[in-house]
């Protein structure tokens, strides 16, 4: 057995090291570490309520509104406040923008470029991938940003700027639509939609979202040129490289539900365990026995989670927590997300291979088609001159916690307050489910189970294979430890 | 000009935000300028040893620094030690490596109020013992100290925001890369007085009603924001009005106070951030250069004189009073 240590891993988000040990030139077992810790749960501790819309979405530069959102929701609760429609509208489409432009830049940025490796050098589809998905000069990322930054124009009229914007509040946002704006909006996500139909999937949107099958989706890869569209390229690397034997986890999947209108969810909330669950999130624990953490010695929910570190404490690998769903655990973002909810093309893919790199690129692209044509519907449904926000004062002591989707899973926040300040905020991030360490089973986390069985290309010293499954799960190592 | 970019202490929403770089793009507008990316997390392919080998090289003279950019703030906690952010793969703490590679750089770059000042990730009772490249919030020092001076004899750059804007960024590189970026082109606390020698306030949308302080009472409000909501755009060195975020905003377009996110220490302002702190009624902060005498006799006298519009208006989320209708000539 041969023990190797990789890191740091761009193209994730924040900072990550991965310790592998080998046997036979496949990764036998794998500690995910999680390498920088800042506070903020003690940071939070003793501040006015009302503070955390300011420090939880500097939490995380790229799920920085889902993380307002998140404690906008907790701090609702504590007020007892909703929204008005056009506060629900107005904030899915902010969240909504955030969670579309992160898919993208995971596709371009940080995942694709991987094949453009020299490792790869001698495969027949080389030259035509390593020219457009070529880290920083392929051609792809160009017309990618460009498309990017036009699409959060609508982070402009709607949220001020991003990241880091204080427009989302407990009762709806701070910003109203006017009717002028409202036809901008629908344009904005128009030219979107072209530059989706155009390039990434060279298809409609509608089209893609009908794919329902195993045997439409071959079809649809049939009709086409391999060099179509960049889904069609994505998919094609994906046969010829059998991305869906790789990164298998622990197959149960986490959604808490996204794009929330009052007490309902567009997609749905749940867990898929063979079968699909109610979500029950009492049943959320923390354990710290392998996180360089102090004062609590059992898992704990959130409610009641402590968060002190301890860099010397045994056995410890990481800074991240592991949360377990009823003691399971579970793997969350778009492929979690598509299945709780039924896509029936989803649904499919999972049966046959389980979660997988394929499946959760292919899940995350499909999930970029179903939210524009949502966000489409909610531009049209806001009412210019009706309220865009409630208020109501915070009480002395309450507790409450807000569950949104991330781009890249489940995000919770849980507060208590007495005396009118904040007596424990504890925050549970989308990559601390899916890069969790062990807990005190031993039980490893889901891209530790990832990881076994990853193998070698001749001459690699560093596995290609895990940089794909690292990057499949589109890690946010910022928010992880928080 | 070689560029490295490394991460520490913060959340990357800088690195996100220079993404959003428009006319042209990012990567089109580095290359205007001569600016070759050596590394930088978000962006290159080389991960791992390939990676640990190019700094070592870097620090050992065998490769050109020109540019060492910093986002987010230097960590030095745990009791001093840094162990709560070693670089992945060196086992080694980040700040090792930023005060190794700060000392052959040419130019060092702090993006970001984090790296600059220790920002966010210093907040509450700074749990990570963060601190910025050359300052302790508004003490100088910080990681290298306040004698240092890079190989052309300029302080660190500060270009600090809460996230900063993608032009901040590209302007401030793109001088550099000129030859062009002196120390007279840096206010006080390091920053580039291209953004800093604004005020936030200068292009407000709601200066009508800060005219006449007409004043937003919650969320949402059209009205000025100083009064009531915690905004300092009238203090803020920035010009975010001016030059817009994301096509066409800034935070008082999207409706909420400015902050002063681009200030040392404005991560606790001792005071909730959208509640304006008062004395006797008066807000504590002044606007910049303001005397507090003529402020207190002006607000009084405009407040007075507020037209019913905008004291209707500014306590709605849409305008309910449109202005009347000039019928032109002696009218």
């Amino acid at each position: 057995m041969t023990r190797r240590i990789m890191g740091p891993f761009n193209r994730v988000e924040g900072d990550l090291e991965v310790t592998l040990d080998f046997a036979d030139e496949r990764v036998k077992s794998a500690q995910v570490s999680s390498s920088l810790y800042r506070g903020f749960e003690q940071m939070l501790q003793g501040k006015e309520p009302g503070d955390a819309l300011v420090y939880t979405p500097r939490i995380c530069g790229i799920c920085s509104v889902s993380q307002s959102v998140a404690a906008a929701q907790a701090l609702a609760a504590l007020q007892g406040v909703t929204a008005p429609p056009n506060g629900d509208l107005a904030t899915n489409l902010i969240l909504a923008n955030e969670n579309l432009a992160d898919h993208l830049t995971h596709f371009y940025l940080f995942f694709m470029p991987d094949f453009a490796r020299e490792t790869y050098s001698s495969e027949a589809w080389y030259p035509r991938i390593e020219r457009r998905f070529r880290a920083h000069t392929g051609t792809a990322a160009q017309e990618m940003l460009a498309a990017r930054s036009q699409f959060m124009h609508l982070m402009g009229l709607l949220a001020g700027k991003w990241p880091h914007s204080l427009a989302i509040q407990p009762g709806g946002t701070t910003r109203a639509v006017e009717i002028q704006e409202k036809a901008r909006l629908q344009a904005i996500v128009f030219g979107f939609r072209r530059f989706l139909e155009q390039t990434l999937f060279g298809d409609k949107l509608e089209a893609i979202v009908a794919l329902d099958s195993v045997k439409t989706l071959e079809q649809w890869i049939g009709d086409r040129d391999p060099e179509s569209s960049d889904f069609r390229r994505f998919l094609e690397l994906s046969r010829a490289l059998d991305l869906h034997l790789l990164g298998r986890a622990s197959d149960k999947f986490m959604s808490y539900g996204a794009y929330r209108f009052g007490e309902e969810t567009v997609l749905q909330q749940g867990v898929w365990d063979q079968s699909l669950q109610p979500l029950d999130s009492t049943s959320i624990t923390e354990d710290v026995s392998h996180s360089w953490m102090s004062h609590q010695t059992t898992p704990k929910h959130p409610f009641d989670g402590i968060t002190l570190p301890d860099a010397d404490v045994e056995q410890a690998y990481t800074w991240c927590k592991a949360p377990r769903l009823d003691g399971r655990v579970v793997e969350v973002g778009a492929l979690a997300r598509q299945q709780v909810d039924g896509h029936p093309l989803i649904r499919e893919l999972v049966a046959e291979s389980g979660g997988n790199v394929r499946n959760r690129v292919i899940a995350r692209l499909l999930e970029i088609a179903r939210i524009v044509i949502e966000m489409e519907s909610w531009s049209k449904q806001l009412k210019p001159g009706e309220a865009i926000c409630n208020h109501k004062p915070f009480p002395q002591e309450a507790q409450g916690f807000g569950l949104v989707e991330a781009a890249r899973g489940s995000l919770g926040h849980w507060i208590k307050i007495k005396h009118g300040h904040i007596l424990n905020y504890q925050i549970i991030a989308p990559t601390t489910w899916n890069f969790s360490p062990r807990d005190s089973q031993g039980k490893p986390g889901a891209l530790e189970i990832a990881l076994q069985g990853a193998g070698l290309r001749a001459g690699e010293k560093e596995p290609v294979s895990v940089q794909h499954i690292v990057r499949s799960f589109d890690p946010c190592m910022v928010c992880t430890v928080h | 000009m070689n560029l490295l970019w490394l991460q520490s202490g913060g959340c990357g929403g800088c690195t996100l935000s220079l993404l959003c770089a428009e006319s042209p793009d990012l990567f089109t507008t580095l290359e205007s300028a001569g600016i070759r990316i050596l590394w930088h997390p978000s962006i290159s392919e080389a991960s791992g040893s390939e990676f640990i080998e190019l700094l070592e090289r870097i620090i050992k003279g065998q490769e050109r620094l020109d540019l060492l950019c910093l986002e987010g703030s230097v960590v030095c906690g745990p009791n001093g030690s840094g162990k709560f952010h070693h670089l992945s793969g060196t086992g080694k703490p980040m700040m090792k490596w930023v005060e190794a590679l700060a000392g052959v750089a040419r130019h060092v770059v702090a993006v970001g109020s984090c790296a600059a000042y220790g920002g966010i990730t210093a907040a509450g009772g700074n749990p990570s013992e963060a601190c910025g490249l050359q300052y302790d919030e508004t003490v100088e020092g910080g990681l290298l100290g306040k004698a240092f001076k890079d190989q052309q004899g300029l302080p660190v750059i500060n270009i600090a925001g809460c996230p900063v804007h993608p032009n901040w960024v590209t302007e401030t590189l793109l001088q550099i890369a000129a030859g062009e970026l002196e120390q007279e082109h840096l206010d006080d606390w390091g920053r580039p007085r291209s953004y800093a020698d604004h005020l936030v306030h200068h292009g407000c949308p709601r200066n009508e009603f800060y005219e006449y302080k007409a004043s937003a009472e919650k969320p949402s409000d059209l009205g000025c924001l100083m009064e009531h909501m915690g905004c300092l755009g009238t203090q803020a060195h920035a010009d975010c009005n001016t030059r817009l975020w994301n096509g066409e905003g800034s935070c008082l377009r999207g409706g909420y106070a400015c902050i002063n996110c681009t200030a040392p220490g404005f991560e606790e302002p001792g005071h909730p951030f959208t509640e304006t702190p008062k004395i006797a009624g008066i807000p504590v902060g002044l606007p910049t250069d303001m005397p507090k005498a003529w402020f207190v006799a002006l607000a009084s006298l405009s407040k007075a004189a507020t037209p019913k519009r905008l004291k209707e208006n500014a306590v709605a989320d849409h305008i309910r009073v449109p202005p009347k209708r000039h019928t032109g000539g002696k009218s």
